[in-house]
């Protein structure tokens, strides 16, 4: 592949302009039940059906800190290859929402239990590297449902209280392909350690997004704007092009920036500033009295280090070594762990390049035609494994397999019981390719004398015949070789 | 440091309190001789001493991970501001 040069400018009139994003990422925990009391945090609940007097704020109760959302935050930090704190705090951040019964959000502020870190990018022109600034453990809010009635906001509490990872990136983003990477290998980290589903639909991954503009070459950060909560990845993309083309405007109008808070409207497709959230920026962060510091025994962090499973760079090497991929194709292979493994049961029981080829091809445009996950793949591994060994021994040709691919996919299917039950063999014995050769040769003399006279074109003619008459089952290859042996004679 | 007027109307939207404009000038002589006596803590160098977040040198008490509490919905709902089976209702907050 031959690196393409990075070219994200925005283009104004007095020259180019660079975008410079950085992003804080709201993951929702895997676990059971909350990060300070035990309500479920299964999605999808009847509304306030998964609450606790703690989640809802009554006076008196006391938050107990979930062990297992520790050990979660602690685990992605050390796959975003990040430095563990020993000691972290929980503090409290002040401001009043109808979601937010508290008044407060438990949150983690001077001290996160988890600090830089970096995550590497696969772009066209090359590897990125993506620095974290941190992770830190906090609460999720209710949710806020203001169109069940004219008058009123209707108010769940369901994920108050939900454990949430806030991850802060460095501002290293210059472009929405770049955000759109970043969003997908944080994922794909996350859920190789299965600490976070990654499902956008259902909020379990949101994003606030910094934007900045400054002229090509300039080192100095220009203001940014803050993008609240945007909850998919091309949202994400098209907030970033309209602010950043807005932020350009006002520059090169002489106008200022201002450093706030927007909202981008997905209807209208643009940001518009927040007002009403100006003064929730005084959060008046302070200790939570009710919780003492966490403290992390390092033993602790060092045995969940090697209970780490083998991460998406890691895999992508080994296979690039051990199957023979080259760096494009691990790099999908690897993408999803759920892919990872099927593409290894399939790798084992069947020819590796092949696999990987076939797998790219035709099995990801099925899946992809009929929205399916690969775990939801109407083709076993290894029953793809055996198509991939019948085409691999030249048992039936890349042709025919896309025909027992169909099948298969219909019927769910054996694929060595569709080639027997369909006769869908490949011709490969040489004295019956003969004599199928001989008979369409004696049956076209005259094309043959004009092969023979010169006319090679004519070969494609042949071989055409071949298929016919063999019902699209010789061998291409053998019929090839054993043409140009009978015309030669 | 010293609080005007301004500040401690300022503070005092943002916690949600309502003071009374004739009370504002007594307030702020209250805070202010608050603050000046919490100032004298400043002569104190503190340059290398770690902020105390706690008086108790332990750690966070913990618990596992398992589903213990939840589906009290009626309960919880007693303190919604107006009636509903299954939501709280408040007035309308939209952004």
């Amino acid at each position: 592949m031959s690196k393409e040069k990075f070219d994200y400018f925005i283009k104004g009139e007095k020259g180019k302009y660079e975008v410079v994003i950085g992003l804080e990422v709201h993951a929702q925990v895997l676990s059971k039940s909350k990060l300070f009391s035990g309500s479920s945090t299964k999605f999808g609940a009847d509304p306030n059906n998964q609450v606790s007097l703690i989640d809802s704020a009554f006076p008196g109760m006391l938050p107990v800190i979930n062990e297992e959302c520790v050990k979660q935050a602690v685990r992605t930090g050390l796959g975003l290859n990040a430095k563990i704190n020993n000691y972290s705090v929980f503090d409290r951040k002040n401001y009043f929402y109808a979601d937010l019964p508290q008044g407060y959000q438990i949150s983690q502020y001077k001290n996160p239990i988890v600090g830089e870190g970096k995550v590497l990018l696969d772009m066209p022109y090359g590897s990125k590297e993506i620095g974290i600034e941190r992770l830190h453990l906090e609460q999720d809010a209710g949710k806020s449902i203001h169109d069940m009635d004219p008058s009123n906001t209707y108010v769940d509490l369901n994920r108050s209280g939900i454990a949430l990872m806030e991850i802060v990136s460095k501002p290293d983003l210059r472009s929405p392909d770049e955000v759109n990477a970043y969003i997908k290998k944080l994922r794909s980290i996350m859920r190789y350690l299965g600490t976070c589903d990654g499902n956008m639909q259902e909020g379990s991954l949101r994003a606030d997004v910094n934007v900045s503009v400054r002229k090509e070459g300039d080192t100095n950060f220009g203001t940014r704007c803050e993008i609240k909560n945007v909850n998919s990845i091309k949202f994400m993309q098209m907030a970033i092009e309209y602010e950043a083309a807005r932020q350009v405007e006002l520059i090169e109008n002489g106008k200022k920036i201002d450093q706030e808070t927007r909202l981008f409207d997905t209807k209208k497709n643009e940001t518009r500033s927040m007002r009403s959230k100006e003064d929730a920026h005084d959060y008046r962060y302070f200790p939570d009295p009710d919780l003492l510091p966490l403290k992390l025994e390092q033993k602790l962090i060092d045995d969940l280090k090697k209970s780490l499973p083998e991460l998406p760079d890691k895999k992508k090497e080994r296979f690039v070594k051990e199957y023979g991929l080259n760096a494009y194709e691990a790099n999908v292979l690897v993408s999803e762990k759920e892919i990872s493994d099927y593409y290894e049961e399939v790798a084992k029981l069947s020819d590796k390049k092949l696999a990987a080829t076939w797998m790219m091809g035709d099995l990801f445009a099925m899946l992809n035609d009929r929205g399916l996950d690969i775990s939801k793949s109407p083709i076993s591994a290894k029953y793809f494994a055996e198509l991939v060994q019948a085409i691999k021994s030249g048992e039936i040709s890349g042709r025919i397999a896309k025909e027992v691919f169909e099948i298969m996919v219909e019927s769910g299917d054996n694929p060595k019981k569709i080639i027997e039950s369909k006769g869908m063999k490949q011709q490969s014995d040489p004295k019956e390719l003969e004599k199928i050769i001989n008979e369409i040769l004696s049956k076209n003399k005259d094309k043959v004398d004009q092969y023979k006279a010169g006319k090679e074109k004519l070969f494609g003619f042949f071989v055409g015949q071949v298929m016919k008459l063999s019902g699209g089952k010789a061998n291409p290859q053998l019929t090839n070789e054993i043409l140009k042996k009978l015309l030669k004679g | 440091m010293s609080l005007d007027k301004e500040k401690i109307k300022y503070v005092a939207k943002l916690a949600r309190i309502s003071v009374d404009e004739a009370k504002v000038e007594s307030l702020t002589k209250d805070l202010n001789s608050i603050f000046k006596f919490i100032e004298q803590l400043n002569e104190l160098n503190t340059d290398k001493v770690e902020p105390l977040t706690s008086i108790l040198n332990q750690s966070l008490r913990s618990r596992k991970d398992e589903i213990s509490d939840g589906k009290i919905r009626e309960k919880i709902l007693k303190n919604s501001p107006k009636e509903n089976e299954e939501f709280f209702v408040v007035p309308k907050v939209v952004e």
